[in-house]
């Protein structure tokens, strides 16, 4: 608590942090600037304070203050019985809060990271997402499950795994996975809003990264539909196709693509489930040249999914196979200089919308 | 005895079928008499951290021949689900509960339809006990448009929401945490009611049975666990399976109570006693001392794994609806004919609604992408082949 207080304070007080935001400050209409944390954090809070349905239930979510303090002061806002922490036994909470999501209320879960959702992954997948099926729309499940998910930095292999495409073969569930504060503040809301159960992946390196966010994001009636993806970049000669971190990652490849001619549009999918087809199918026809982008494992991924259906939509629009990049096929190793040959790199994204424009690759 | 009461009204039409009370519609034999009757139970209650409830049980009349009736339907409509299984009009899985019925209606009878109730695959009777119809049973087992859950839910996934009743749970154990979940939503909505979550014997030993009751127990939760110990899960006997089959003793710090579940009468005091203290003090433990005719399902013949004069032996000795018969019979409420005709009427009952099921359609086509979502978002689906078949998620 402490630590982001006087964080706070120097990001106030030093202009060297970031340079380019700090100059916006000196402006009067500067544009305002929130990390994924506080936006997080944001919608959760105008959340229960909508829906006194809504309660947040995990590990350390309460008087720990989140273990990524995610849900920081919510538990003096909304006390101990809005904000729940529960012992170490995931396939237990999971279940009681499924269990009070058949009952009409609204849980929001926090997984400490998806790892351990493999925990209670029977109750994500057969209680919950399958209900409303099975019932024949008697039973409802307005749940979210969220967390952090995918690689962070040296956690190793118990730790690092990516989970979109494993929750996302499944009918029944919606699978979000938000790159950017807005994306954060606005896909949240709408996870909560949502009445099925939605998976919301969020990435821990990206908790404390700043991003503008206007005005209109901040207010509280601010949400972001489930199941479109955004052109976060327009260009015309290949598509590169992304969730997450490597949002970014695909961001800064697009720089350095302008410098040799490429103009690469940018797809920040959001949604990996249901997956906003038509805005990859629609760039594709536009670009003819495809990457996709993911930190996860590479086979049977959502990489996988969205070669698979531009081939089926789009095949005569191709001008060359679809490039795909993803985390190594090994678990996640501890070494700095292996693990970095373990995750996608900006460097990987460049050469493959390269090899893609049929360039050569230095 | 039962004889010389009727004698005794000449005017009356000497119609057996006629009600011990002029005031009822003439279809059923129910009587509407509530003159409190005491009964003991089978066997005292055994307790585990508090005290047991005395084994004295007010009833009535009209509950006693509620009971019958009730039992006699379920047994017959077990039995009946037992042959179109075999004539292959129900597929898959199919759980029977026939044995059991003491239990689903004991636990009615202490508690109301504002209290839930979850349970696991073996519940058809749990959701006739609930409100449910027997044509939705009937039509659900052979996947008709009838059926509780519109055919795709199937034997193992009944539910009825509007009487509480949240399935149905394929996955073993699964239930107990969901309902200690229910458990939850009720206390937090203060609605002052309580949640029976059913697991068997063989679902005792899951892990998350005690994740989810150490939960209860931390937060206080109205959640009643009901082991319904038929003593085999599945093939496996009882003391093969758990070390410690004193399943009531199994909550450690929770209390518990073992109960004779093929005593309709105990059951329906040990849910009033376990419902008072689950509003008060958290969680408590049922075990039914109970036990299945039919094999684990009906792809398991029951008797490799036990003998038949076992089976009969509790047939004879232990019948739910035996005792029940036997007490009517004792206390003048009912005639032996009387409760005969019953049967027959009940039986009767089946076979019309298993006609009428049969003539339910299977479901639309369309129906295949119905549901996937409450909130659909126009979102597209696809068939076994997706240039073939696509729906659009309403």
């Amino acid at each position: 608590m402490l630590g982001i207080a006087r964080q706070k304070m120097l990001e106030q007080s030093s202009k060297k942090i970031r340079p380019a935001v700090s100059m916006l400050r000196n402006y009067s209409s500067a544009a305002k600037e929130m990390t994924v944390r506080t936006a997080l954090n944001s919608a959760l809070d105008e959340e229960m304070s909508a829906d006194s349905k809504v309660f947040l239930m995990g590990e350390e979510v309460g008087e720990y203050q989140g273990a990524y303090k995610i849900t920081k002061g919510l538990l003096d806002k909304y006390g101990p019985e809005r904000v729940l922490d529960t012992p170490i036994t995931e396939a237990g909470f999971t279940g009681i809060a499924v269990g009070a999501a058949y009952y009409g209320l609204k849980p929001v879960v926090e997984f400490m990271t998806f790892n351990f959702s493999m925990q209670a992954i029977d109750h994500i997948i057969n209680s919950a997402a399958k209900s409303n099926y099975m019932s024949a729309g008697q039973i409802s499940v307005p749940i979210v499950f969220r967390g952090p998910n995918g690689a962070a930095a040296g956690v190793g292999a118990q730790h690092s795994q990516c989970y979109a495409a494993w929750y996302a073969t499944c009918p029944g569930l919606k699978v979000l996975t938000p790159y950017n504060s807005e994306d954060a503040r606005g896909l949240l809301k709408a996870a909560i809003r949502d009445p099925d159960p939605v998976v919301f992946l969020e990435n821990e390196l990206l908790y404390g990264e700043s991003f503008p966010i206007s005005d209109e994001v901040l207010d509280s009636s601010f949400c972001l539909p489930i199941g479109k993806a955004k052109i976060e970049r327009k260009g015309k000669h290949v598509t590169i196709a992304a969730y997450s971190k490597m949002v970014g990652y695909s961001l800064k490849a697009a720089e350095i693509l302008e410098k040799d001619g490429i103009d690469a549009e940018v797809i920040n999918l959001r949604s990996i489930r249901p997956l906003d087809r038509s805005t990859i199918n629609d760039s594709v026809r536009k670009t003819n040249r495809l990457v996709t982008v993911e930190e996860a494992f590479p086979q049977h991924g959502v990489g996988a999914e969205i070669c698979a259906c531009v081939v089926e939509e789009s095949f005569a629009y191709l001008d060359a196979p679809v490039e795909r990049i993803a985390g190594a096929d090994v678990p996640m190793p501890y070494a700095a200089n292996l693990e970095r040959m373990a995750v996608p790199q900006v460097e990987d994204i460049v050469r493959a919308a390269k090899r893609a424009c049929y360039r050569s690759v230095p | 005895m039962a004889l010389s009461y009727l004698r005794s009204s000449s005017s009356r039409s000497v119609n057996l079928l006629k009600p011990l009370s002029s005031s009822l519609p003439l279809r059923r034999p129910i009587s509407t008499d509530t003159t409190p009757i005491t009964v003991e139970t089978s066997v005292p209650f055994t307790s585990h951290q508090c005290d047991a409830p005395s084994r004295s049980v007010e009833t009535n009349p009209k509950e006693l021949l509620t009971f019958f009736r009730d039992m006699a339907l379920m047994r017959r409509m077990e039995i009946a689900a037992d042959s179109l299984y075999k004539a292959k009009l129900i597929r898959g899985f199919c759980h029977l509960y026939d044995g059991q019925e003491a239990v689903a209606v004991g636990m009615e009878a202490a508690i109301t339809k504002k209290d839930c109730i979850i349970t696991a695959y073996r519940d058809h009777c749990t959701f006739i006990g609930r409100g449910g119809t027997l044509l939705e049973v009937f039509a659900e087992l052979m996947g008709r448009q009838a059926g509780c859950s519109k055919g795709k839910g199937g034997s193992m996934h009944f539910y009825k929401k509007d009487s509480n009743f949240y399935g149905g749970h394929g996955i073993v154990g699964a239930q107990v945490p969901l309902g200690c979940g229910l458990a939850f939503a009720q206390k937090y909505s203060k609605d002052e009611t309580v949640t029976f979550a059913l697991y068997g014997d063989g679902a005792a030993n899951q892990g998350q049975l005690f994740e989810a009751l150490n939960i209860s127990a931390l937060w206080d939760l109205p959640a009643i666990l009901v082991c319904e110990n038929n003593h085999y899960g599945m093939g496996t006997a009882e003391w093969r399976a758990a070390k410690s089959p004193a399943y009531y003793k199994r909550g450690d710090y929770v209390p518990g109570l073992k109960v004779d579940g093929m005593d309709a009468l105990a059951v329906k005091q040990a849910c009033k006693f376990a419902k008072e203290h689950a509003l008060k003090n958290g969680p408590i433990i049922l075990e039914m001392d109970t036990y299945r005719y039919h094999g684990h399902s009906m792809s398991d013949p029951g008797s490799t794994y036990r003998t038949r004069d076992e089976i009969s032996g509790v047939r004879q000795e232990r019948d739910p609806i035996e005792r029940i018969r036997k007490l009517i019979l004792s206390h003048d409420l009912a005639t032996e004919k009387e409760l005969k005709d019953i049967e027959k009427e009940v039986r009767k009952e089946v076979d019309d609604t298993i006609t009428q099921a049969k003539e339910s359609p299977m479901p639309e086509p369309s129906k295949l992408f119905t549901n996937v979502y409450a909130k659909g978002l126009g979102v597209e689906s696809f068939g076994a082949d997706r240039k073939e078949v696509r729906a659009t998620l309403p």
